[in-house]
């Protein structure tokens, strides 16, 4: 178990390295003068050229890199060009409450769609099973913004249930709960989806397997088959499934959070990108990054754990 | 005297796209405690559908028990409540798969997966169970059995899982057991080992065994009595000292004639021409007739019925009984 966790970290590197690269560009690439910017748009042009040497805009690419790589490696990001605090300090207040979304949206919408899955692979072609499966392609194919607009719409304005806008403070506190509502449900539903559908064919796939034969003729009961031998072992795809689904909710997370002005990371990489704030544009997409590498581990751990040929091997 | 098993006329049949294939057409057999019968047939023919049915284990849909009874020490299993055939599934029965592979799951412990099947039986203690589990391990024959009890499956080699799976089998002391080609996915050597292990056992706990088999040498080695089935249906039963030394359905003897043998030089090896119809073929007399040497008119018009041509020694074809030497060149 140690032995994959460290290759995992050792292999990261050079997707970090690529990352560091990639978000350079990124931003250089992108249209928009980060000086005139900065100086504002009646500021003469021998003030904004003043501002492009103080910000060395004006040194060539090469080194421009390196001195930012040599930065982050000491933890220094820069500073927002708008706000004019460290990115660290903006990343650091951002992150929490992007990571109480995922987790507000994850808790439910993972267990909800194993199970509709299930149920829709145990009682395959039944009312049940089409049921969910109309849900998961409506849950697919609706964009993001239009259901987070909906659930203004009804829960908001309508019924006025829930807020929906900005945050409630945090995630343990009634008010935290409630401003979280409306958004981790709208990123959970384009995730029940997919869930829903892979976990319903990787059981049922798994359920013609001659194991789920022995189970039976073991005297196990129906629902020890389905669950200790079906669920179990269907498990480990979805797991993949879900590694690279959390990616997606990552780019989700930013309409979200924009939508419902909910102060996350999303946010405040949109912000950072239309206001050419380019180092917090390129902390962000670091953190971004590192929560693929991070989440991608994850599933690599619990790949292991769910399934014990991969140790071995 | 009842046997321990019956089976009586037993069809079934599977659904595709609204006609019904019967897949067993009127099986009968019975076996006796400490006795082994084997089932013998190409592939297709219907024995391991009938040994799911005795299971209670054919997929229903598409699967349909359409006729017939299982007896088991004097209760029909066909119209047994879901709750005590799971009792007697894995408890007073156990079964052996054909694929050791596959058989077990890839995600358990040998150990618990053997203890899956004594707490469905009853027994909840786990260092009772564990304590069992070895020793059943220990019975099957796997070396250091405390050591291996906690490997998964993908670290034995095929004949071990097999002994796993026998263990699994016999966990529960079961009075029979069902075994569904246990040898043919291991080589030759391991083969006569899992055979002489089931022999073994069986001397000690005096199960019944019905072994599912293809392999004619399998049924020569293991078997008290055989019942050879073709396309469905039961064409010869007999003492495998009376089927080897005097076959009398021209199938019989056809399989026989295709084991190939050591001292005979052949150029080509003996087969039976023709194969086994698909069962949405209807057949109207002798389902062999169209591969048939001996087919007459008759034969292919009406079915031939059960005969006793010698004690113990049932055939249905109208020839019997017939010589050897009519049939093989």
């Amino acid at each position: 178990m140690l032995d994959t966790l460290a290759k995992r970290l050792l292999q990261s590197i050079p997707v970090l390295i690529g990352v560091l690269v990639l978000g350079f560009l990124l931003v250089q690439l992108s249209p928009g003068d980060p000086a005139r910017v900065f100086a504002g748009a009646m500021a003469p042009p021998e003030v904004v050229e003043q501002i492009r040497e103080k910000m060395g805009l004006d040194r060539s690419l090469w080194t421009q890199f390196w001195g930012y790589v040599e930065r982050v490696m000491h933890g220094d990001l820069g500073r927002s060009f708008i706000s004019n605090k460290t990115v660290t300090s903006e990343l650091l207040a951002a992150i929490v409450p992007t990571m109480e979304l995922m987790i507000a949206c994850l808790i439910w919408s993972i267990p909800l769609g194993i199970g509709m899955g299930t149920l829709a692979a145990v009682w395959r072609g039944s009312l049940v099973d089409r049921a969910v499966m109309a849900f998961s392609v409506a849950g697919v194919s609706l964009p993001i913004f239009f259901i987070c607009l909906l659930l203004i719409q009804w829960f908001g304005v309508k019924w006025q249930l829930f807020p929906f806008i900005g945050r409630g403070g945090p995630l343990w506190t009634v008010e935290g709960l409630r401003h979280i509502a409306l958004p981790a449900l709208s990123l959970g539903l384009i995730f029940i989806g997919p869930v829903a559908r892979m976990t319903r064919s990787s059981v049922l796939e798994v359920l013609r397997l001659d194991h789920v034969r022995t189970a039976r003729s073991k005297g196990l009961n129906e629902s020890q088959v389905i669950l200790r031998h079906g669920l179990r072992n269907a498990l480990i795809p979805v797991v993949t499934l879900v590694g690279l689904q959390a990616g997606y909710l990552l780019g989700g997370a930013v309409v979200t959070e924009t939508v419902f002005s909910y102060p996350g990371i999303g946010r405040l990489s949109v912000g950072a990108i239309l206001s050419a704030d380019y180092p917090l544009a390129q902390g962000c997409i670091l953190v971004l990054a590192l929560a693929f590498i991070i989440i991608n581990m994850i599933v690599d751990i619990l790949y292991a754990i769910l399934d014990p040929r991969v140790q071995k091997r | 005297m009842t046997a321990l098993l019956t089976v009586s006329d037993l069809q079934v049949g599977f659904q595709d796209r609204g006609r019904i294939m019967r897949a067993v057409d009127g099986v009968s057999l019975s076996v006796d405690r400490g006795r082994t019968l084997g089932v013998v047939g190409e592939s297709g023919c219907g024995k391991s559908v009938t040994s799911l049915a005795i299971m209670g284990l054919v997929p229903q849909p598409p699967g349909v028990i359409q006729g017939g009874e299982i007896t088991f020490d004097g209760k029909n299993l066909l119209a047994l409540p879901p709750k005590e055939m799971r009792a007697l599934r894995g408890g007073r029965i156990g079964m052996i798969f054909q694929e050791p592979m596959t058989s077990l799951n890839p995600v358990y412990t040998c150990g618990e997966q053997i203890n899956e099947t004594l707490r469905a039986h009853g027994m909840s203690a786990p260092d009772k169970a564990r304590a069992r589990a070895i020793e059943l391990l220990d019975l099957v024959g796997l070396p250091s059995p405390a050591k291996r009890i906690d490997d998964y499956p993908h670290q034995l080699s095929g004949g071990q899982r097999q002994r796993v799976m026998i263990a699994i089998a016999l966990a529960n002391d079961p009075d029979l057991l069902i075994a569904d080609e246990p040898t043919t996915a291991l080589d030759v050597t391991i083969q006569a080992q899992i055979l002489q292990l089931m022999k073994d056992l069986q001397n000690r706990t005096g199960m019944a065994i019905l072994l599912v088999t293809h392999d004619l040498g399998v049924v020569a080695e293991t078997c008290d009595d055989v019942v050879v089935m073709y396309a469905g249906l039961v064409v010869e039963r007999a003492s495998t000292a009376s089927l080897y030394s005097d076959p009398q359905h021209p199938y019989t003897i056809g399989l026989m004639a295709a084991v190939p043998r050591i001292t005979a030089k052949a150029e080509r090896l003996d087969t039976i021409d023709g194969t086994l119809p698909p069962p949405w073929v209807q057949i109207p007399g002798c389902r062999f007739a169209p591969r048939c040497p001996l087919a007459t008119d008759k034969c292919r018009a009406e079915q031939p019925p059960m005969r006793e041509i010698t004690p113990g020694h049932q055939v249905a074809c109208w020839f019997a009984p017939i010589d050897e030497r009519i049939t093989t060149p």
